[in-house]
């Protein structure tokens, strides 16, 4: 768990990025709020298509093609939201960084992976070409590039998957970024390599302070690397808690139906737990609670009457109107297994 | 598996030795240097039985072989030297009808549910062309099988005329398997057939899986990263390195006790849902070697733990140990501790 004295790094405030027309949005990310640490992990976890990347790039101001972004985005007590571009650009890449979700397209392929990493280092620091060149050795070294010296000359499709994804991060921490956001920067990688690039994220954060939005979909991922989760639906947050509170005892219904279909303690072959039916589109999210259609403990009101992110335990946070019907529901679903 | 006489079935599907060469394009500079091709070692001396209406569970590293034996088993590849016999018949080199036969009897099914489906054609269209092939039903007993297909797969009614996009990434992987089912196979092959899916997806479509199994007594090889899904659904597990089989064995048994080394370290690498199994070191370091230059005597030796000089020098053979068999020397001391 991360320091509770440590200083709050970033803190959004009723984020809300939308696309389309004005008359009629589309809302990607809708009133969402939180806090990060110095030195804290934060996990982002939900299905795809909740929203999860747009809010990591509302925060850099990098949403494309343009969304609107709306709300405060708290860096250090300065909005980024009302920064002009070239504000912005000072502050990414060097104190805020992000590793992306398709690693393969955001390497050049024309460029050796040294010149990749010196060309970050010439952007965000003022080193000189010797120390650049001992730097991009260092960062290579430290996410586990055996041979590192020999290998700064080589193109990206000289590497692995799972090396090319460390040579990101290699690239995302050249500036000793004080947050760093990571779009499921693992999902495409082996459970072996996963585990090690988690392992040097967390030591980084725990050593050098640096705050951490890991945005994945893998509850383990979460349980094994972050201090806090937040759970996303359909642009909004559902929950909030610290990682065991969450894992442990959930309280909305989708988390509790996500974590419900994960296979454990069910005998091996028997029909696992699955949240019916799909996620909402984006032009037909319900003017109340966006998991209305799947939930099985919707009541008459969800629908059009907005549930709040209410406090159910130190750090413990749910938007649910039905708690006690949820955590009764499941706990049936449970016994009767 | 037999349940019912005391007598060991006959294994569906016996593989002998089986190994799989690619020959690497050559790049210029290797071509002028004169340098001879590259060879790629994807399979290495691969031994396994498949017994009938078994799921065989199949994972290992990105690149250690998976995929290619399972397009060897199904026939997508010839493979360099060893045996496959189906039913007790070798099916390597078959012609003609006999090879007809076989493709329909071992049906595979992709990952990829975007780019396996002709994006022009209806799901009728793609499942009157699979059915009229094959010559599996005539005129009107096609519509009727394909209503039958669709509602053994669960898709919803009208389904049949929709083209491949207008349904979601779960609902196309049961487009496939209706596709596949559309043959009437003994053996499904499912090559990460649900990891491009949300995990509530993932849900839906293993307990598809499953029920069909049982239903329709089909044997299925089910490759997938996700370990904990390969525990849920398999009677039996291998393991694999480097294109060899380096445990195999009843999935409970391997998975709470298993005894490669190999076997350990991806085990301990996949993250536990527990937030108080949190550990500070990787389960293993090192990445996959090249199948390009695989080390001499035991394969694992380069990452193992355990390595010691008998390791370097005589390559360990497949062999009884536990409830299962393992390919390392020290198997009994190793798991003994
Ligand atoms: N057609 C081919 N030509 C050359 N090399 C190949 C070919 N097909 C596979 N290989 C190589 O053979 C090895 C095994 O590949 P395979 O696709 O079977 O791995 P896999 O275990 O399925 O991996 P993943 O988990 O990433 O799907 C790899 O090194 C791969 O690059
Ligand atoms: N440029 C865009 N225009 C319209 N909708 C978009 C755009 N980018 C993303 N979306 C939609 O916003 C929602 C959230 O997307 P995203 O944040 O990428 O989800 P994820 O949680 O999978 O990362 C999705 O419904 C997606 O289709
Ligand atoms: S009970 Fe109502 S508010 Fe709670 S998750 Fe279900 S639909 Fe939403
Ligand atoms: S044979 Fe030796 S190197 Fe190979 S797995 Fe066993 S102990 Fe490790
Ligand atoms: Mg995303
Ligand atoms: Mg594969």
């Amino acid at each position: 768990m991360a320091n509770p004295q440590q200083e709050t790094v970033l803190e959004l405030r009723h984020l809300r990025t939308e696309f389309g027309s004005r008359q009629h949005p589309l809302v990607a990310v809708d009133d969402v709020s939180f806090a990060v640490k110095a030195g804290e992990i934060l996990g982002l976890v939900g299905e795809s298509g909740s929203g999860k990347s747009i809010t990591l790039r509302s925060i850099l101001g990098i949403v494309r093609p343009r969304g609107r972004v709306g709300g405060e985005i708290l860096w250090k007590g300065r909005d980024l939201a009302a920064l002009d571009e070239a504000a912005l650009r000072k502050v990414r890449g060097r104190e805020i960084a992000m590793i992306f979700q398709e690693p393969m397209s955001s390497l050049n392929p024309l460029l050796t992976v040294g010149l990749q990493i010196s060309e970050n280092l010439v952007a965000h620091t003022g080193l000189d070409a010797k120390a650049r060149k001992a730097r991009a050795i260092e960062l290579l070294e430290m996410v586990g590039i055996p041979s590192a010296r020999d290998r700064l000359g080589d193109y990206p499709h000289e590497f692995s998957g799972g090396m090319r994804q460390r040579v990101m991060i290699a690239i995302a921490l050249a500036s000793n970024p004080q947050l760093l956001l990571a779009d499921e920067p693992t999902t495409a990688l082996d459970v072996t390599i996963q585990d090690q690039i988690l392992r040097l994220i967390q030591s980084l954060s725990r050593d050098l302070g640096m705050a951490v939005i890991l945005v994945t979909h893998d509850m383990g991922v979460v349980a094994q690397t972050c201090d806090r989760v937040a759970v996303m639906y359909g642009g909004r947050l559902c929950e909030v808690g610290t990682t065991s509170q969450v894992i442990a005892d959930a309280r909305h219904p989708y988390a509790l139906g996500l974590l419900r279909s994960i296979p454990r303690d069910v005998a091996p072959r028997t029909p696992l737990y699955s949240i019916p039916g799909a996620p909402p589109a984006l032009n037909a999210l319900p003017l109340g609670c966006a998991f209305t259609t799947r939930c099985p403990v919707a009541g008459p009101e969800c629908r059009d009457l907005r549930p709040p992110l209410e406090t159910v335990g130190q750090f413990h946070e749910v938007a649910c109107h039905h708690r006690v019907e949820a955590l009764a529901h499941f706990r049936q679903q449970e016994a009767a297994q | 598996m037999n349940m019912l006489t005391m007598e060991p079935a006959a294994p569906l599907l016996s593989i002998r030795d089986l190994s799989m060469r690619f020959a690497k394009n050559r790049s210029l500079s290797d071509t002028i240097a004169g340098r001879p091709r590259q060879i790629v070692s994807a399979l290495n001396g691969v031994d396994l039985d498949v017994m009938p209406a078994e799921t065989l569970g199949i994972v290992g590293e990105s690149g250690c072989g998976k995929s290619t034996l399972a397009r060897c088993i199904a026939g997508l590849h010839r493979p360099s030297s060893g045996d496959i016999r189906f039913e007790g018949e070798s099916v390597i080199g078959l012609k003609g009808a006999n090879r007809r036969a076989y493709n329909r009897r071992v049906q595979m099914m992709f990952q990829d549910p975007y780019t396996s489906l002709n994006p022009r054609m209806t799901v009728r269209d793609t499942l009157r062309e699979a059915i009229s092939v094959h010559r599996m039903r005539e005129g009107a007993a096609i519509d009727r099988r394909i209503d039958e297909l669709l509602d053994l797969v669960r898709l919803p009614e009208g389904a049949a005329d929709k083209y491949p996009h207008e349904f979601s990434g779960g609902q196309r992987q049961r487009i496939g398997i209706a596709r596949a089912l559309s043959l009437e196979p003994t053996c499904l092959v499912a090559d990460e057939l649900v990891s491009a899916l949300d995990v509530s997806v993932q849900a839906q479509v293993v307990n598809l899986l499953l029920e069909l199994q049982d239903n329709l007594g089909l044997t299925v090889l089910f490759v997938a990263h996700d370990l904990r899904l390969v525990r849920h659904v398999s009677h039996r597990v291998a393991v694999i390195y480097l294109g060899a089989i380096v445990e195999v064995g009843p999935s409970e048994a391997l998975f709470s006790r298993p005894r490669h080394p190999y076997s350990q370290a991806l085990l301990a690498a996949a993250p536990s849902l527990d937030p108080a199994d949190r550990k500070r070191a990787p389960a293993l370091s090192g990445e996959l070697p090249s199948p390009l230059d695989i080390p001499p005597g035991c394969p694992f030796h380069v990452r193992c733990p355990h390595a010691a000089e008998r390791c370097r020098i005589e390559k360990p053979m497949l062999r009884p140990v536990g409830a299962g068999m393992a390919a390392c020397h020290f198997a009994e001391t190793i798991s003994a501790a």
